[in-house]
């Protein structure tokens, strides 16, 4: 029983360590991707100076951020404001507890993974709240509002498109939902909500063309403007580990998670294929954002309300009705 | 119940979207057309006015400048500085000091314009910068020498 404990301890010690290194690595490969892929899209070769192609650069601008004076606002609500980066970090690491890498390769394999992380993501919207409240500052205020006010209604279509694919498989343990896809993978079956989904994560990670929270021309950077040096880099972290974490979503659920052609790898071929759908996604996610201009607010609302909800609403009573039938 | 144009709407949207989203992965795919400026540098048109320059007569090698200060008499802004003197045995004065005060000048061009004998005229700089206002009162004379 001793050693039962201990070794939950080490289990639990080096998933943290795991988690948390990962989550800045990511940050690191999507801010090099993110900025040379947007550089060859505009035909300039963006980053070459740090490195061969500028592959350190991201590592200077890490230890740049890490150097610079964390500046709060005068009349500013200090605690809060203090708070809110870490707030905002902390929901994008915790799904990654559950996240299945490969058949073996998970934190924790909970029963409700996939209420986990959407209940532990959408406290996202809270630290952003706070973030632009506290910040004594009105652009950051209005750029906070909006973010909410985005982040609220598209989880809505969000969460219809994944209750679907939940019906069919009986199960929120996110290996029970990839095992249910050992035929078929559920994007051929649900292809309403596989596109659903991608549209509304891309709303929910604040990306292109839904990037309304950071308008420099009407609210400067939205609900970061006062935050400085690692304030302003744990935010960028939780956007891009927010990226990695609806991709994974959409990967478990929609793109058979781990499985794939099997690898030479052992254990680890799984895991090379969750890897590369996820990133996959996630070089899509920069493609749209480097492709679109971005939406008028009016036109976020109309698309949400009047195109993403109903056809989700449709598409679960389809997906119900034929789950009864069969 | 009336949609108008609401699965119109939809679909012309969607195709749009491929349609962008095709645009950017052909352009994703072509070669870079941007200069890397320090490491790459365009070459620059003959008919750049950049500040101006003594000139060497391609047939005796040397400048063919007379002293008269046309050049310094037309200028607008006063930047040019031309002396001379009359050296014993020879026919015409040769030329002592010739001293642009690049830090005035306008560009204008009434100089080269105004040379009878062709002894000025454009040189190809456009990437001057300095930390003093001296280093832009040139010494025309030492740079022509300095060329060879």
């Amino acid at each position: 029983m001793e050693t039962a404990v201990s070794h939950e301890l080490v289990r639990m010690v080096i998933a943290a360590v795991l988690v948390i290194a990962f989550v800045f690595l990511n940050a690191m490969i999507m801010g090099y991707l993110e900025r040379k892929i947007s550089a060859h899209i505009q035909r300039r070769p963006g980053l070459m100076e740090v490195g061969p192609h500028g592959i350190l650069q991201l590592l200077i601008d890490g230890l740049k951020l890490i150097g610079k004076q964390l500046i709060v606002p005068k009349d500013a609500d200090k605690p809060l404001f203090r708070l809110a980066p870490l707030l905002s970090f902390t929901p994008v690491v915790l799904p990654l507890i559950v996240i299945p890498f490969g058949p073996k390769l998970q934190v924790r394999d909970l029963d409700i993974g996939l209420v986990f992380i959407l209940a532990v993501s959408s406290l996202n919207v809270m630290a952003i709240l706070i973030a632009g409240w506290s910040s004594n500052n009105k652009y950051s205020l209005f750029g906070a509002m909006r973010s909410v006010a985005q982040n609220i209604s598209y989880e809505i279509p969000m969460l219809l498109s994944l209750l679907a694919v939940v019906m069919i498989t009986n199960t929120f343990s996110m290996q029970g939902i990839i095992a249910a896809q050992n035929k078929i993978w559920f994007f051929i079956v649900q292809p309403v909500a596989f596109l659903i989904y991608l549209t509304a994560s891309f709303a929910e990670t604040n990306r292109a063309p839904f990037d309304l929270p950071e308008a420099e021309s009407e609210l400067t950077a939205g609900y970061h403007t006062e935050y400085s040096g690692m304030g302003f880099s744990l935010f960028m972290l939780a956007e891009y580990a927010n990226m990695f974490v609806v991709c994974s979503i959409a990967t478990v659920l929609f793109l058979g998670g781990w499985r794939g052609i099997p690898l030479p790898l052992g254990d680890y071929g799984p895991a090379i294929w969750f890897f590369l759908k996820v990133y996959g996604l996630m070089l899509f996610m920069i493609w749209v954002r480097w492709t679109y201009p971005r939406t008028r607010f009016d036109q976020l609302m109309n698309f949400c309300w009047k195109y993403m909800i109903p056809f989700a609403l449709v598409n679960l009573l389809v997906t119900a009705v034929v789950v009864k039938l069969i | 119940m009336k949609n108008n144009g609401y699965f119109k709407e939809l679909f012309v949207g969607a195709k749009s979207l491929l349609v962008g989203l095709g645009v950017t992965f052909k352009a994703f795919t072509q070669p870079i057309v941007t200069v890397q400026y320090p490491r790459e540098k365009l070459e620059i048109t003959p008919n750049y006015r950049g500040h101006i320059e003594l000139v060497r007569d391609p047939e005796t090698g040397e400048c063919p400048c007379i002293v008269c200060g046309m050049c310094a008499r037309t200028c607008p802004c006063g930047c040019i500085t031309v002396k001379g003197e009359k050296k014993e045995g020879e026919k015409r004065k040769s030329l002592t000091v010739f001293q642009l005060d690049f830090t005035k000048c306008s560009l204008c061009g009434l100089c080269v314009e105004s040379c009878p004998k062709a002894a000025i005229d454009f040189s190809q700089d456009y990437n001057i910068a300095g930390f003093t206002r001296e280093e832009f009162h040139y010494d025309l004379i030492k740079r022509l020498e300095e060329r060879g």
